[in-house]
């Protein structure tokens, strides 16, 4: 059966550049002297530190705990002695540090005690929490926690498994389906089952003809109901709305899950850590990186979580005139200003650069509205005009044109004849609004913190005297009954007295309890923007950008 | 901090003028065949004169002065004032023309890419009201010789009417005013060939070559010429059809003037034009409409000119009222 494919709108044709690190198989990397774990997965969430400077800990013990709704658990990838917990850079465009676990490997690689997990006879959301204990997260480059978009799922009619890989150099996902199509393809049943979903769609550019055959020849052993369904090689394929739309011409509006309209999707990078993870209880340790780019030997290599990009490097052997590396694929890829940053969970791979092969762009010239832009678009974006408006500052106009529908994958900086960094607009743009909406929020918080503490305090005062009313009233009556009308008033008011002092001493011993409940504290993590990847495209929203202000 | 991406296709302003050049020489070559060779020293004058006053403009205006001449935008203003200009327009004229077109139109409103008007079309319709007997004198198909022509740019004696002609749009008009007949009777005189103008359909069919290849680079979209023309052919067609006595066929309209030179290289015009794939479509219609109304009703012969410059104006209204749908947007499963 021929499957009919739907297109989206705009994109471009890169040079692909797959050869370069397509033919060598996977090879696992040197296990290095330290590993550093960062503690944050994603842009949301952080692992809670289960651990101590000085204790040693098993390769695959968990090391950091999920702590809230998008997290997920983090391992020692190796065995051990943790040395140090503290703030360490990471690759991230923000250059903030994060929280990381660092081990001193003691080389012998010793691990727990793993034990498959029987999902089929376990009720879903313990599998699901399973799956977040192990740390699985998506291996396309968002490490959105799976176990979230797996419990979204009811109704789920179709899982769409994203093999395209359409960013140029990478071949991580390439070779995995390569040489692992069986644990790929298990993984993606497991996924179905999990899901409830009846069709299985594997989107796979067609410039991978052997990753499309293994996988072929995979799903006929392994469930043929399976379609591996090669498609047209156009970045950006692989982003998880394009994909989406081409395998089954659903169109995902941002701010929308795929969930909402029955369908699901996951890397392939990803099926294989669910594979792993449920067969032989393995959490998430290590992924694929390819090595590429201006160096002696490219190709792919397994790589443990936290081994820092500097200590992976020689592996390739770069050029003497390779001016920087980049994290990811050249369109949406991050250039690293520090080399010690560890790898994570959704770091696919690092391209040496040089001048010769990553030439620096021209100078910026004027935008003569060609429109060159707003056809290679993929969201169906003026891109001009967002960028006319983020450079006028006026982003409500920017927003209006929809500029929060842009997945940042850079298709319109490629084809500007006047060489304008649009993107970088839009990031300076979006930024801008996150800024002004937490401006926003803080104020009108701390207004009705304000608020709130003058209407607590006028409710104290009217309490108190109310009550103090009412215990003159009371004090005076109980002396009256007594038959005792006081000789003198003299005597009266000692009572008096004397009852509002034992008050006060009983109101002074409450008192800590009280004050500070009312302050509602921002998140600080929150200010992390997300960075849009391949696998996620603009699945996970960033974070501040559905506040409104109250 | 540089940014993704960090790959960029091989493209810039300066190839994309390069392209629009070079499709406008097919339709030069027709031009110099039928008319005369004259056209290429008022190019010649038209390309001198527009990078010379862009680099004084950005000198003044202390901006980098090779990286803006070089992009060759100037040079396909002046161009397109040369090639909408009588061939024998003097000297002068030519060199006030590209003066108004890069310095007052482009500059004064912030130079490439912020201009709301077409610099040719707002030149030409500066000279059109400032000197119009000489925007009207044009030289006929093959009856003038070079160093005529040549005597004429440098500003020889202008004993007009006796070598000159007025184009067949002029004629038409003139000749319907004057209650010469009717449009099939006045098109039987020497002005006029098959189509259009005499030697001037030939000049049409060079632009429309060049079109194709602008399209077929990607330099400009369908929408604009496609929608210019079947609505100059449309609106044409009814009012023949309703009175073939005094409305000309539309292959005439078509064939004549400056419609083949607007349809792929005026109108299309990035900076001044609709962007949205709906506003080009309005755009290249409403220029049509204009330019059919004012050739026929009207107070000058061609109204191309004036029209472009009017819905130059509505640009903004148009794209405000016309963005597509974004991704997510147009909803349901169609392809």
């Amino acid at each position: 059966m021929i499957k009919r494919l739907f297109n989206f709108q705009g994109g471009i044709k890169p040079d692909s550049h797959k050869n370069e690190s397509a033919g060598v198989p996977i090879r696992p990397a040197p296990l290095p002297a330290r590993l550093t774990v960062p503690l944050r997965q994603n842009a949301r969430s952080v692992a809670r530190c289960i651990v101590e400077p000085g204790q040693h800990v098993l390769k695959g013990q968990r090391i950091g705990e999920a702590q809230d709704f998008l997290g997920t658990a983090v391992h020692a990838p190796s065995s051990g002695t943790v040395i140090e917990i503290a703030d360490h850079p990471m690759a991230h465009a923000s250059g903030l540090t994060t929280r990381c676990i660092v081990i001193e490997t003691d080389g012998d690689d010793r691990a727990v005690p793993m034990a498959p997990f029987d999902y089929a006879n376990t009720d879903r959301l313990t599998t699901l929490g399973y799956l977040r204990d192990c740390g699985v997260v998506g291996m396309g480059g968002a490490a959105f926690p799976s176990h979230v978009k797996l419990g979204s799922g009811t109704g789920i009619d179709t899982l769409v498994l994203n093999g395209a890989e359409c960013e140029p150099w990478i071949t991580c996902d390439d070779r995995l389906m390569r040489e692992r199509a069986d644990a790929i393809l298990r993984g993606a049943k497991i996924l179905r089952e999990l899901i409830g979903a009846r069709h299985t769609l594997a989107g796979i550019e067609d410039n991978k003809p052997e990753a499309i055959a293994a996988m072929q020849e995979a799903a006929k052993g392994i469930d043929p109901a399976i379609q591996i369904v090669p498609v047209p090689t156009r970045y950006p394929a692989g982003g998880e709305k394009q994909l989406i739309r081409v395998l089954t011409g659903i169109e995902i509006p941002q701010g929308k899950l795929g969930s909402a309209y029955g369908v699901q999707c996951f890397n392939v990078g990803t099926a294989h850590a669910v594979y792993r993870a449920i067969t032989f209880g393995e959490p998430v340790l290590s992924r694929v990186v390819t090595l590429t780019g201006n160096v002696e030997h490219p190709g792919n290599f397994d790589t443990l979580i936290g081994t820092h990009v500097d200590a992976l490097l020689p592996l390739a052997a770069p050029q003497a005139d390779t001016d920087r590396y980049i994290l990811g694929g050249p369109m949406m890829g991050l250039a690293l200003t520090d080399l010690s940053v560890p790898i994570a969970k959704g770091s696919n791979c690092i391209i040496a650069s040089s001048p010769a092969l990553f030439p620096p762009a021209p100078p910026e010239r004027p935008c003569i509205r060609c429109t060159a832009c707003a056809s290679a678009c993929p969201a169906g974006l003026q891109p001009f005009e967002l960028y006319w408006y983020s450079r006028s500052r006026n982003f409500g106009k920017a927003q209006e044109y929809k500029l929060f529908d842009c997945i940042e994958c850079g298709s319109c900086a490629f084809v500007c004849p006047s060489h304008i960094p649009l993107v970088d607009y839009y990031r300076y743009a979006k930024s801008e609004i996150w800024a002004r909406e937490r401006d926003t929020k803080a104020s009108s918080e701390a207004r009705e913190r304000f608020e709130f503490r003058n209407y607590r305090q006028e409710r104290e005062k009217a309490e108190k005297a109310a009550r103090l009313a009412a215990k003159a009233a009371e004090t005076k009556a109980k002396m009256a009954q007594e038959g005792s009308a006081p000789e003198n008033a003299d005597d009266a008011k000692k009572a008096l007295i004397a009852a509002a002092m034992e008050r006060a001493r009983q109101q002074k011993a409450a008192a800590p309890a009280v004050t500070g409940n009312d302050t509602p504290v921002p998140d600080p993590t929150a200010a992390l923007p997300v960075k849009p990847t391949e696998d996620a495209a603009a699945s996970t929203t960033p974070p501040d950008q559905h506040a409104q202000p109250r | 901090m540089i940014h993704s991406p960090y790959i960029r296709k091989p493209t810039s302003v300066q190839r994309v003028m390069l392209n629009v050049l070079l499709a406008l020489t097919p339709g030069i070559a027709a031009y110099v065949w039928q008319i005369g060779a004259g056209i290429l020293v008022n190019l010649l004058i038209a390309t001198i004169t527009a990078a010379a006053a862009e680099a004084l403009v950005l000198r003044l205006r202390n901006r980098p002065v090779k990286l803006a001449v070089s992009d060759l935008s100037a040079v396909l203003t002046g161009w397109l004032v040369a090639l909408a200009f009588p061939p024998i327009a003097p000297w002068w004229l030519t060199v006030l023309a590209v003066l108004v077109a890069i310095i007052a139109v482009k500059h004064l409103y912030g130079g490439l890419g912020q201009n709301p008007f077409n610099p040719a079309m707002v030149a030409f319709c500066a000279m059109i009201v400032a000197y119009p007997s000489l925007m009207s004198q044009w030289p006929p198909a093959g009856g003038l010789d070079f160093g005529t022509q040549l005597q004429l740019i440098l500003g020889g004696a202008r004993d007009l009417d006796a070598i000159t002609s007025a184009t067949a749009l002029d004629a038409l008009r003139t000749g319907l005013r004057a209650g010469a007949g009717s449009v099939e009777a006045i098109r039987q005189t020497g002005t006029f060939g098959m189509l259009g103008g005499r030697g001037w359909e030939w000049i049409g069919l060079g632009y429309l070559l060049g079109g194709a290849f602008l399209l077929a680079r990607r330099v400009i979209t369908w929408h604009m010429p496609v929608a210019f023309i079947i609505t100059l052919a449309l609106v044409s067609a009814a009012l023949w059809a309703f009175d073939p006595a005094r409305f000309a066929p539309p292959w005439f309209h078509l064939a004549s003037g400056g419609a083949m030179l607007a349809a792929f290289f005026i109108i299309t015009d990035p900076v001044t034009g609709a962007t949205t794939p709906r506003g080009k479509l309005i755009f290249g219609a409403g220029v049509a409409l204009l330019a059919y109304l004012i050739r026929n009703f009207g107070a000058f012969p061609e109204g191309i000119a004036f029209a472009v410059l009017l819905m130059n104006i509505c640009v903004p209204l148009i794209d405000m009222k016309t963005q597509p749908p974004v991704f997510g947007q147009r909803g349901g499963r169609a392809p």
